[in-house]
């Protein structure tokens, strides 16, 4: 490991005090930052200062910290989650950073994401979508024996592989339309993949799908820039496979299949 | 001392659920729609209670800090979840599963919980596969299993490393669904500030909206704490920013008991500290020490790099120590072993505090490609985090906060003494005795949320009837009005220290004196300097506002008052208990090998606390605990 080493840096962060209000850059120095320190510690260590001049700290979403929780999510440099590859923000480390840069950090931008505060944005829209269907409908209690229904291991594999999306809601910062095609692919094609989810099938890539545009995202036009965005390497094979559930179930109707 | 009944069923062990599900009442189907439940708290526990009593029919409101209730903390489980299927068919049962919890637990959890909750286990995994949960799986398509944390059989349902993602995806879906149908109202980035108390029983909460600020009053039936547990009480942990005590502790402030608040789970596997601007010690998987070989040098103050130290200048001291167990002790052994050995000098890394996890010999037998197979996420996390590559060089790894076996005391029906208060999860004291095995929180937070609580609260609602009390009643008022009051004092305070750096001071008293290793002296001395950081924080703390914007050094301040109350009960708790048991080591209660001593004698029972006031000392209450299934032995893992 790395010797301790501290580098002085620049920010301009984007300040904002609500959905009202428009907003603007700031322009603050930061002297001393550990380069072991993640990028939020470095948020934080500036905060701190900050309250302690008795100005207001910078507010950003953040909870597990270690890349699951999918709470963080700003723009550092106009990349979401910053340049580190399939990590998040919280991930990310000020080694990566040099003496004397400066970064711009701002919020995700999207019409569907209202800003909070700061670089805090509102992702509920990416909750109503999975309210729309993006579960299996099976009351608690009754399940058959787990291992009743066999599934073939690269399936269940590759529906783990779409299941690793975390929902921080990148791939829609980074499209140029503001999609949210692969978050809401990689639920589709999770199910799709195992034989529970296959009973709702038709009826669930249709209603997700109807939310995404009801709640303003844009749609998916195959710039691909969501995959090199996510934190997790979600795969756009995922939205081939949404696409192919999604001709299906138009040629078949809502009916959900088995009925 | 007045002793708590934990209302235990009666008959045979493996029969008590089955009876006690026949005497409580039922509710039928069409009134259950006239009963209003709030469920505070979206991890395993809190979304599968919040889903299940929807789609039973209740009117359901449930709270969380997040921005959505995905995010809990329940998400960062990696390693997995136990259930007694034997699908391994190497020899488990309900009742291994049973006698493995009790033991592990050193001998201070009820047994009939521990049996209830090992026999619902096998339905989880049963429900979690229904939800679609991508459990790994055998190359013929049936359930991968492994064993985790020193189990000898294997019994661990895993989805990779992202076990907890997945379990908790699972309810969180289910919980969606419950939102779309209207069953369920859901609060998120919403905060508990207070548990109404009336007439002896729970009414209600108030919440704040922590994006305005605003503080609501919320009325219900009965009320259903799943808020996790508190291991932030030592700043630096494995757990998330936001886990936090505060819930439970104003329900503490009310009239609940607060059972055990000093057994903690110290994990073995973190990484190590290694900047001084840490907020956060990241958990790798103890699934690590199942090819891992732990070793620290032999000559104290070896400070060459791992690779240039010889095998035979190395000490693999839990192979040594504990032939048979070796690396996979549980998890209190190896963290307390890792620690001695740093404390006598022969620590690695930056700070010395840390010991190796080598994976030669693993890398050489299996491969490397298997290896990766195995661990990939978490080696990438490691070279990540730490900036070196634990393919080539041995991870370094040191104990932290982990998981608090403590917390509200319940009953059988997880119901605390607050008539209508429910306690699940992490926040309930109820299975884990004085230590808690690896991938059976996830076990226990879904056996409260699926397959208990539909029960009991069914069985509790049938009898008490509704509350009757509305939000526009004295009792709602005044617990605002404590709220607001609170939030005003602390920005009126405008001192010279952040809330970061006090809290950073508590948790060093924690760590040093009601961490690893307790002993008399020292916890006299943390409840001296908790008392003197307290009076610091309200002397000298400054707070940001303005309170009517989203403002987390606010909400932070809020949750620290309530770390230093608790951090001072813990103490208090570990000072009374006079035995060492699981977690919890009292240096004077410590055998020559450095191996817990309990006393049950005087201490086979759960100790519960009770408020009484801001000057006054708690009082003690006791729930004898009695063993007739599993015969009191001493924990060996020689
Ligand atoms: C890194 C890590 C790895 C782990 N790995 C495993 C494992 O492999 N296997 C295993 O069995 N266990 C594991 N555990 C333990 C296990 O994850 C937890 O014990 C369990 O998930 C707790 O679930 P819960 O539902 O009780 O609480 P949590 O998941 O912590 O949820 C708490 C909920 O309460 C809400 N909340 C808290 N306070 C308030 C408040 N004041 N107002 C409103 N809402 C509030 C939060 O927003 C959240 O929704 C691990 C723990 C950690 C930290
Ligand atoms: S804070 Fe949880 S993913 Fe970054």
């Amino acid at each position: 490991m790395s010797e301790h080493e501290t580098i002085n840096i620049t920010l301009k962060v984007w300040r904002q005090n609500g959905p009202e209000d428009s907003g603007r850059f700031e322009t603050i120095p930061v002297a001393d930052v550990d380069t072991h320190s993640s990028f939020l510690e470095m948020l934080d260590f500036l905060n701190e200062k900050l309250i302690l001049e008795d100005k207001e700290p910078i507010e950003f979403d953040n909870d597990c910290r270690e890349g699951i929780c999918g709470t963080c999510g700003i723009m550092v440099n106009g990349i979401p989650h910053g340049h580190g590859k399939g990590m998040t923000v919280c991930q990310l480390h000020m080694r990566e950073f040099d003496d004397g840069d400066t970064i711009v950090v701002e919020p995700f931008r999207a019409r569907a994401y209202k800003v909070i505060q700061d670089l805090m944005v509102d992702r509920s829209p990416l909750e109503k979508i999975i309210q729309a269907g993006g579960y299996i409908s099976v009351n608690t209690g009754g399940a058959p024996d787990g291992n009743a229904v066999p599934v073939a291991q690269e399936k269940s594999e590759e529906a783990m592989d779409a299941a690793a999306c975390i929902g921080c809601g990148a791939c829609v910062a980074s499209c140029p339309n503001a999609s949210a095609m692969l978050f809401v692919s990689a639920k589709v094609s999770q199910f799709a993949l195992l034989p529970q989810g296959r009973a709702e099938a038709n009826t669930r890539v249709l209603s997700m799908l109807q939310e995404m545009d009801a709640c303003g995202f844009g749609n998916c036009t195959n710039h691909r820039v969501c995959e090199a965005a996510c934190p997790k390497e979600v795969s756009i094979t995922h939205i081939a496979r949404f696409n192919r559930e999604f001709l299906k179930a138009s040629l078949f109707g809502r009916m959900p299949m088995g009925e | 001392m007045q002793t708590l009944d934990g209302k235990i069923p009666g008959g045979p062990l493996a029969e008590k659920w089955d009876r006690h599900k026949m005497d409580m009442k039922l509710i039928n189907p069409a009134n259950r729609r006239q009963f209003s439940v709030i469920v505070v708290g979206t991890g395993l526990a809190g979304a599968a209670a919040s889903a299940s009593l929807a789609e039973m029919g209740y009117n359901v409101k449930t709270f969380c800090i997040q921005d959505s209730p995905r995010r809990a903390h329940s998400i960062a489980a990696q390693g997995g979840i136990n259930a007694a299927k034997n699908y391994a068919n190497d020899g488990d049962s309900i009742w291994r599963l049973f006698v493995d919890t009790v033991k592990g637990g050193d001998f201070r959890a009820r047994e009939a919980n521990v049996y209830r909750l090992a026999q619902v286990s096998n339905n989880i995994i049963d429900q979690c596969v229904a939800q679609g949960v991508p459990f790994a799986r055998e190359y013929g398509g049936l359930l991968a299993n492994r064993s985790f944390g020193g189990a000898q059989v294997s019994r661990t349902f895993y989805a990779r490393g992202q076990t907890g993602q997945q379990l908790l995806l699972g309810a969180y879906g289910a919980l969606s669904r419950q939102i779309a149908a209207g069953q369920v109202q859901m609060f998120s980035r919403h905060e508990m500030m207070d548990l109404v108390v009336s007439g002896d029983r729970a009414r209600g909460i108030i919440a704040r909206n922590l994006v305005n600020g605003e503080l609501e009053a919320h009325a219900a039936d009965a009320v259903i704490l799943a808020t996790g547990g508190y291991s932030n009480v030592f700043y630096l942990s494995t757990n998330a920013i936001s886990c936090n005590v505060s819930a439970i502790w104003q329900a503490y402030k009310k009239g609940a008991y607060f059972a055990n608040p000093c057994f903690t789970q110290i994990h073995p596997t973190s990484l190590p500290h290694v900047s001084g601007h840490q907020t956060k010690l990241t958990l790798m998987s103890e699934s690590l020490r199942n090819d891992g070989r732990v070793w620290v040098p032999k000559n104290a103050e070896d400070k060459r790099p791992a690779n240039d130290i010889s095998e035979n200048e190395r000490d693999y001291f839990l192979e040594e120590k504990y032939p048979s167990f070796g690396n996979l002790v549980p998890r209190d052994v190896a963290s307390r072993n890792a620690k001695q050995q740093c404390d006598a000098g022969k620590g690695v890394g930056p700070t010395g505090r840390a010991v190796y996890l080598d994976f030669t010999q693993a890398i050489k037998r299996d491969g490397k490609a298997v290896i990766a197979r195995k661990y990939g996420n978490l080696f990438d996390m490691y070279r990540n985090i730490i900036d070196d590559d634990p393919y080539e060089t041995p991870m370094m790894i040191y104990p932290a906060a982990h998981f608090t076996m403590g917390g509200l005391w319940v009953d059988y029906n997880l119901m605390s003494n607050i008539s209508g208060l429910f306690v699940l999860g992490e926040a309930n004291f109820s299975d884990h005795g004085a230590n808690r095995l690896g991938a059976s929180a996830l076990m226990q937070g879904l056996a409260d949320g699926y397959f208990v609580i539909p029960y009991t609260l069914a069985g509790y609602l049938g009898d008490a009837g509704k509350s009757e009390i509305g939000e526009d009643q004295a009792a709602f008022k005044d617990s605002i009005q404590f709220a607001q009051s609170r939030i005003e004092k602390l920005l009126a305070i405008n001192g010279k220290r952040t809330v970061e750096d006090i809290h950073r001071q508590l948790g060093r008293v924690m760590e040093d004196h009601v961490g690893l290793a307790r002993d008399e002296a020292g916890l006299k001395t943390a409840i001296q300097r908790i008392q003197e950081i307290r009076a610091e924080f309200w002397e000298n703390v400054k707070v940001a506002g303005p309170a009517n914007r989203y403002r987390l050094n606010l909400q932070k301040a809020g949750r620290l008052i309530d770390f230093l109350d608790l951090g001072e009960l813990m103490a208090i708790d570990a000072l009374n208990r006079k035995e060492s048991c699981g977690g919890h080591l009292r240096t004077e209660a410590e055998s020559e090998e450095g191996e817990a001593i309990r006393d049950d004698e005087n201490f086979c029972h759960v100790s519960a606390w009770g408020y009484q006031g801001e000057e006054a000392q708690p009082a003690l209450f006791v729930e004898p605990l009695a063993f007739e299934n599993v015969k009191l032995t001493q924990r060996s893992y020689k």
